[in-house]
């Protein structure tokens, strides 16, 4: 193609021949680049869960890991006649419940807060993301030492103030057992995962809340509207759909974690603080009974799927 | 009228602090404890928080002299180093993908990126444990190098998506028009473009590959392997004897180091799942 | 010099149909205008034949041959963007190069080129410059000098001038002008605001709904339009439009004059307007009023001549002329132009 030979009198310069080929090709690139993480998480998580459906479904063992022998649900229901099998889905039901309600509160609480600037915010941040930033089995080994039977400074500031010891409200002994009860235990695994939870929600709504204009509350603030009125009409109704996103998101951190578990309570007074990742794991590693193991684990993916399905829908409705 | 703002302010920065101190107290009893002695910290009426006796350094040494602890650094380090680089070759290519090429459901798969993300290792470590002891890799590291993509790759494929979707789209036309095809494009302009998200991505990769436990403590059973989250659990109880002050050492020197470098990154975080959110689908330009 | 060709030319995203069959040739060495209300199509127009986009249906030529399935890189046209797309991360001189280095030009001649486009755009001082340090107007003459620097065979403008201040734009507009004819480079402009359309064009082409309405000179625009739509589209004021039966009468404002300055020799026409406001303009005064009777009550422009504006009074009824010869009738069920009607 040559063009004018009026610009500026300049020789044509010499053009090498544009040679046309796959690089040009959005969809064949796209794909290409797409294709080894495809691959790869295909093979990594949906095969091992396809795996984990043929295991459930045999009698493997650790020492006899091969899927040898369909047994039916012969695993699933000697699962469920399990004491220990039904503390745990007790408990994972409960604790992933009274765990969201808590972190609802303070994630719409946290997110006023994040919403304005103010001096000091990024150290504020940097304070604030601490509990999902730390490795969770390292923040599990701190809550431990937090929650010592002996050595609590939470007790410790309780007896402080009169709350524990003999003759008092809490007491009469001078600690709190709070690994070591089944209630304590629970509303403390609870407390943990709020914690460890309540930065990721934050973050995950506070993309929302930034996005709501100023205008809203300026108008609001002309009209006379107290600050209830204002979080309850202008605010909430904003995110909800974010904080949705946010609720079940943690339904699937919490509900599918074991490490809190595995290094507080350990399941333990017995079995009564026993989640279900956790017994699976005593069951499949531990005990050595991969297919029964298989089979608790399976327990999870009924309420994950449905999380995820109801985020999938939450965030994709608006596209019609 | 001028108290009401200041019942406000005190409301507010009373709130504030409240987080704050729920947020970083276990973090600060760590770093108390680590250097407490043993007379100071085992003695019930004392106070927790004060240093009644001078603090001390010797339980710091303890860890890194005489536990398995640097080995387990090194070890977390080792699998880091590498887990970044498969995550960036996998996740770098999809999330640019998916951002321009892969139509309007690539652009927007950002939740459903994320949702894989969050599927629980606790669902799928039981047959992995098989196939890692299949391909005989258990109670090496190298099973985790494998394993941990699975965490990172759709982490960060959903953090570089929202990167690569904020390049305007017509500086890549501009350089289609001036003569790139698309993966000259791809190298040329989106990438050295995206340098601050890739960054951020090695890491949140890094800090991920730190983060698991499930996996480390399943697949790896051998000191000599063990990580960082995996090992500090289990490697520094001695029978029944637990050495809080070189657990809360070891605790603290990863955890609060992570925890600046994810607070630094804050905005990039919330900016991921700002790019959500579809909106009713754009209307077909004029 | 080229010739762009489209044939056809439709694009539609899902339901919607962008542009519903096109056909436009352009002149060698041309300035061609695109104008168009939003979402008329012409930035769609635009991406088809800058290979932004793949058409659903027609063709694009260059020359005659069809560059249809070729990629942008391949087709030898030069864009420059609204927000003139300046590559952030490499300096004014890189990014004047970015093209020639993809044509695998040798360094030495890279230079000369580069030193020549910053030359006939005076930017030479600019180049070691990031285009975050560059004003609008400076950005703008990157982006031209990116785009002349490898001698395209067709230039696309596309809303160059409506990211500048409005001093800066006139300036703008007629050092684009320049740049034209000073390389001869065939020339689409694709812009909202019809002033400039008209103004710049040595054709325009109207667009609307994703069809083009008419191809001409901005004379032929102005004077002959094709439709009620480029009439009421094209010219500040627009042309005044009335009802009249099964046919709607057009004149321009700068036509009609109060029946008292009206030579009394003209074959006119004659209206009775209601006059509700006159407006000063410094060179000339606006009056608005209202067609009385048996136009029924449509708004009326009329530009008056300083002189003949002592004759009209806001509030008061008076009688306008035009003359016959620059009425303009359009059929009212099609809005297309009709002969003349009787009134």
């Amino acid at each position: 193609m040559k063009s004018g030979g009026r610009a500026g009198g300049q020789k044509e310069p010499p053009q090498a021949p544009v040679r046309i080929g796959l690089a040009d090709r959005d969809g064949a690139v796209g794909t290409i680049m797409l294709a080894p993480a495809i691959i790869y998480v295909i093979g990594l998580v949906a095969l091992p869960f396809f795996l984990a459906v043929a295991l459930s479904l045999s009698d493997a063992t650790v020492g006899n890991p091969g899927i040898h022998h369909f047994v039916g649900l012969g695993n699933f229901v000697s699962a469920v006649h399990d004491a220990a099998f039904q503390f745990a889905l007790r408990n994972s039901v409960i604790v992933t419940a009274a765990t969201l309600v808590l972190l609802t509160i303070l994630t719409i609480l946290q997110v006023e807060l994040l919403a304005r600037d103010f001096p000091g915010k990024k150290l504020a941040e940097i304070l604030l993301i601490l509990p999902w930033a730390m490795p969770v089995a390292l923040a599990a080994v701190g809550w431990l030492w937090l929650l010592d039977s002996e050595f609590s400074p939470i007790d410790w500031i309780l007896r402080a103030v009169g709350l524990l010891g003999p003759g008092t409200v809490l007491g009469p002994a001078n600690n709190l057992f709070y690994l070591g009860r089944e209630w304590l235990g629970l509303g403390a695994i609870v407390v943990i995962n709020v914690w460890r939870t309540l930065p990721l929600s934050t973050i995950i709504v506070l993309a929302g809340r930034t996005a709501i204009p100023d205008e809203l509350y300026e108008q609001a603030a002309l009209d006379g509207a107290g600050y209830f009125r204002v979080l309850f009409q202008i605010t909430l109704p904003a995110l909800a759909v974010l904080l949705i996103v946010a609720i079940l998101f943690t339904v699937l951190v919490i509900f599918g974690d074991m490490t809190v578990v595995a290094l507080t309570t350990r399941g333990g007074p017995g079995y009564t603080t026993q989640i279900l990742p956790y017994w699976a794991y005593l069951k499949g590693i531990q005990g050595g009974e991969l297919s029964e193991g298989a089979a608790v684990a399976l327990f999870l993916f009924p309420v994950l799927l449905a999380a995820a399905v109801l985020v999938l829908r939450m965030a994709y409705r608006r596209e019609e | 009228m001028r108290m009401t703002g200041l019942f406000r302010s005190i409301g507010f920065y009373t709130g504030l602090l409240l987080f704050c101190v729920f947020a970083i107290f276990p973090a600060v009893w760590m770093l108390i404890t680590a250097f407490k002695s043993n007379t100071d910290l085992y003695n019930p009426t004392n106070n927790p928080f004060l240093f009644n006796l001078p603090p001390t350094l010797s339980h710091i040494e303890f860890l890194f002299a005489q536990t398995n602890y640097p080995i387990f650094l090194w070890n977390s380090f080792l699998i880091g180093i590498i887990v970044v680089a498969i995550t960036l070759l996998l996740a770098v290519p999809a999330a640019y993908s998916l951002a321009r090429l892969m139509g309007h459901w690539g652009e927007h798969s950002s939740i459903a990126i994320f949702l894989v993300y969050l599927i629980p290792p606790t669902l799928l470590f039981i047959p992995l444990y098989e196939i890692v002891t299949e391909l005989g890799l258990a109670n090496s590291i190298w099973s985790l190098v494998l394993v941990y993509p699975t965490i990172t790759v759709p982490f960060c494929t959903w953090l570089l998506l929202s990167f690569f979707r904020s390049i305007p789209r017509d500086v890549e036309e501009a350089a289609l028009t001036d003569g790139w095809s698309r993966v000259g494009v791809f190298f040329r302009v989106a990438l050295p473009l995206a340098l601050p998200g890739i960054t951020t991505c090695v890491v949140f990769a890094f800090a991920l590959s730190l983060s698991d436990y499930i996996y480390a403590a399943v697949f790896v059973s051998a000191t000599a392997s063990r990580t960082v989250s995996a090992g500090v659990p289990t490697e520094l109880i001695r029978g029944d004897i637990y050495y809080w002050q070189e657990l809360m050492a070891a605790t603290a020197f990863v955890g609060i180091p992570l925890a600046v470098v994810y607070g630094l990154l804050f905005d990039w975080l919330v900016k991921g799942f700002q790019v959500e959110l579809p909106r009713r689908a754009a209307a077909p330009p004029a | 010099m080229a010739i762009l060709e489209v044939r056809g030319l439709a694009k539609h995203f899902g339901d919607f149909k962008a542009l519903k069959g096109i056909d436009l040739t352009t002149m060698e060495g041309e300035f061609l205008t695109i104008v168009g209300p939003s979402g008329c199509g012409k930035t769609t127009l635009m991406r088809l034949i800058a290979g932004l986009e793949k058409p659903t249906a027609g063709d694009v030529l260059l020359n005659g041959k069809p560059i249809t399935p070729l990629p942008p890189r391949a087709r030898n046209i030069a864009m420059v963007f609204q927000s003139y797309a300046l590559y952030p991360h490499m300096s004014v001189a890189d990014n004047i190069a970015f093209p020639l280095k993809a044509r695998g030009i040798a360094k030495a001649e890279q230079e000369r080129l580069i030193h020549w486009a910053a030359g006939i755009l005076r930017i030479e001082p600019l180049l070691q410059r990031r285009p975050a340090r560059l004003s609008g107007g400076e950005k703008q003459k990157v982006a031209l000098a990116r785009a002349i620097v490898r001698k395209p065979s067709l230039f696309i403008f596309d809303e160059p001038l409506s990211s500048l201040d409005a001093q800066v734009r006139a300036v703008a507009r007629a050092e684009l002008r320049q740049l034209h004819d000073r390389t001869g480079i065939t020339t689409v402009y694709v812009t909202h605001d019809q002033v400039e359309a008209v103004g710049l064009g040595d054709r325009v082409a109207v667009m609307q709904s994703g069809t083009l309405r008419q191809l001409g000179s901005p004379q032929q625009l102005y004077n002959e339009p094709e439709s009620t739509f480029v009439a009421g589209f094209i010219g500040t004021p627009p042309m005044n439009l009335l009802e009249h039966g099964g046919t709607i009468v057009g004149f321009r404002p700068e036509h009609a004059l109060p029946r008292a300055a009206a030579p009394k020799s003209a074959d006119v026409a004659a209206f009775s307007v209601r006059i509700k406001r006159i407006e000063f303009l410094g060179a000339e005064w606006l009056a608005y009023g209202s067609a009385d009777g048996q136009f029924g009550n449509v708004n009326v422009l009329c530009r008056l001549r300083p002189e003949t504006v002592g004759k009209v009074k806001a509030g008061e009824v008076q009688e306008f002329v035009v003359a016959r010869h620059n009425l303009r009738f359009f059929s009212k069920a099609t809005g297309m132009r009709a002969g003349p009607s009787p009134i």
